[in-house]
């Protein structure tokens, strides 16, 4: 629905822009000799030099990072799955339940996911001594339990946008539904799952509380770490390190618009071949 | 002798074929059933399974020892199972002003946030609908941008901009509108902000995916009848997005009463809210029958929104 767009609403657009960047610009000035973030001391490395010299900064990005790849890659294979038994297999015993349980985590308030998960890797270590120190391996299937969530999501929106006219072309042709499913529907679903997959890695390297919750003493992701520095006020390291993320996040979002970009107009080329030979 | 044990292993490879082939084709039929019993199965496990354990230990007592908390099924000598149902928890939630408190205040700061999103999103959202074609991407994409910065950091950022020697505070004085910094970081209005900023988008977005599908030329009919913009957007175009309304509220809604590190960060000790409490119980008392039962209440305020989500939601999976 195009149309006219009044004056009203481009200043609403604008404020509501406004809004949205100039906390995320503000961040940005870390080049700040001084120690007080808010007092301009003169342009400065000094913080990223205190940034990089931390050897608990480097651990937890590692963490981090080590847990984001492992539950994107888990939380996509998890999610497609679940995505694909929603869309596209029809009726099944448990599917309300199933459905239920898949959209849930989107809307858990944090702090109940992260008490319960934590309350049941106590109870399993009562009963199977497993797991006995709780880290990575315990963040790493919290996350995986949210993140899936969000991919499920993504990539149902994906399978129901994409129609099944391609699939019923190749079913007509004689392809058994396993081979459709791999020749046709898994090509196709690429942009949602490589979307997917992004949004996993962001969300487990976004997490605080439900990680706070299920780790153990010693075992800080980069949130935790942050969240405890800056619980006590402004700090200068930290203002250098969201100059980092924020820079390392714009790279990633430009090329990912590129891929999807680049998918989405060979997608129509297909579909608009599908179709015309119907 | 020697022809029956050859006999016998031919037997055997043959039915070893048979076991793989016979698996195989097993596998090529049921294939479907195991892609659904994967993610289910997990989600049976690491998502619904910890509610039950987080509801038995609020019928619990604390105990000093590891876990701190009595076990429900005792086994007594010669075989005599006691069961063990404490309803402590909740009447100490019920008669402690602090957590009815609390409670209400998290579900009056969540709410008036959600209305501050909607007044904020709709015209956000109705903008970026009647933008052209070049603009309505980009602007869509600003509006998910923020969403893949980090939270944590989006809040710490809010911490600079309202410091008594924050940005708006120097600003203010710089320009001779105020000579003392006004207190704003620590205090329930920073709350607001920092929710209203981190769940706006939520508001936006399916209000925008909702008030896309609107047929322009029904307020084209309206106009031809007569009908001035606004009385068509009260009549026409407010009453068709509704669903969107209700979908973004309660995605702002939801969370927010339950938000744990904007009220730690920007409230301070100011300002309590349930997730805070929740926490603290948790990690400092170490008191977890209550904190669980603090959880179970949670989940009972939160349980009709979110029946009430997934029903639209399911609405609108259908729809398409």
């Amino acid at each position: 629905m195009y149309g006219k767009r009044s004056k009203f609403l481009t200043v609403m657009l604008t404020i509501g822009m406004a809004f949205f960047y100039i906390p995320i610009i503000l961040l940005v000035d870390s080049f700040n000799y001084s120690k007080l973030v808010l007092v301009w001391g003169g342009w400065s490395t000094r913080w990223y030099k205190v940034l990089f010299e931390s050897e608990e900064v480097w651990a937890a990005v590692n963490m981090s990072l080590k847990i984001a790849l492992v539950n994107a890659t888990f939380a996509t294979i998890l999610g497609m799955l679940a995505a694909l038994s929603m869309v596209r297999f029809g009726k099944f015993r448990g599917r309300t339940l199933f459905g239920g349980m898949l959209v849930a985590p989107l809307v858990m308030p944090e702090v109940i996911t992260g008490l319960s998960l934590l309350v049941m890797f106590i109870t399993l270590k009562q009963f199977f001594g497993w797991p006995e120190n709780r880290g990575f391996a315990t963040i790493t299937i919290a996350h995986i339990t949210f993140s899936m969530a969000y991919v499920a999501v993504t990539i149902q929106a994906r399978l129901t946008g994409m129609g099944q006219s391609l699939e019923e072309a190749a079913a007509d042709l004689g392809a058994k539904p396993f081979k459709v499913l791999t020749a046709i529907t898994m090509p196709r679903l690429t942009p949602a799952l490589i979307s997917g997959w992004l949004l996993a890695f962001t969300l487990s390297l976004d997490d605080l509380v439900i990680a706070s919750f299920v780790s153990g003493p010693g075992a800080n992701t980069l949130p935790i770490l942050i969240f405890s520095r800056i619980r006590l006020g402004l700090r200068p390291d930290i203002n250098a390190l969201a100059t980092i993320i924020i820079l390392v996040v714009a790279v990633c979002i430009a090329i990912a618009a590129l891929i999807m970009f680049r998918q989405q107009k060979r997608d129509m080329l297909d579909q608009q071949l599908a179709e015309g030979e119907k | 002798m020697n022809i029956g044990m050859k006999n016998d292993i031919s037997m055997k490879v043959k039915n070893q074929n048979s076991i793989v082939d016979r698996f195989l084709r097993r596998l090529q039929e049921n294939w479907r059933s195991i892609v659904i019993i994967i993610p289910f199965v997990w989600l049976l496990m690491f998502f619904l399974f910890p509610f039950f354990i987080v509801a038995k230990i609020s019928l619990a007592e604390i105990k000093i020892a590891s876990p701190p908390f009595t076990s429900m099924v005792e086994w007594a000598d010669g075989g005599i199972m006691t069961i063990r149902i404490v309803f402590d928890n909740f009447l100490y939630i019920i008669n402690d002003s602090l957590y009815i408190n609390t409670y209400l205040n998290s579900v009056k700061i969540a709410s008036t946030a959600t209305v501050i999103s909607l007044l904020l999103g709709y015209p956000i959202a109705y903008g970026i609908v009647r933008s052209g074609p070049i603009a309505k991407p980009i602007l869509l994409f600003m509006v998910i941008l923020p969403f893949w910065t980090s939270f944590l950091l989006r809040v710490y950022a809010w911490m600079g901009l309202l410091a008594d020697q924050g940005t708006i505070n120097s600003l203010l004085i710089a320009l001779g509108f105020i000579n003392e910094p006004i207190q704003m970081l620590y205090s329930e209005f920073a709350v607001y902000i920092g929710i209203v900023y981190t769940y706006l988008p939520f508001m936006i977005l399916p209000l925008y995916a909702n008030m896309e599908k609107l047929d322009s030329s029904l307020n084209e009919a309206a106009a031809d009848l007569g009908s001035k913009p606004t009385n068509t957007f009260f009549k026409v175009t407010l009453p068709l997005t509704m669903p969107g309304v209700i979908a973004g509220s309660l995605l702002v809604f939801i969370p927010a009463s339950g938000e744990y590190v904007i009220p730690d960060l920007l409230g301070g000790g100011n300002v309590q809210m349930i997730g805070r409490v929740l926490f603290n119980e948790f990690s400092r008392n170490t008191d977890w029958p209550v904190a669980s039962a603090v959880a179970i209440a949670m989940l009972f305020l939160l349980v009709f929104p979110i029946i009430i989500f997934q029903y639209y939601q399911g609405k609108a999976a259908e729809g398409n």
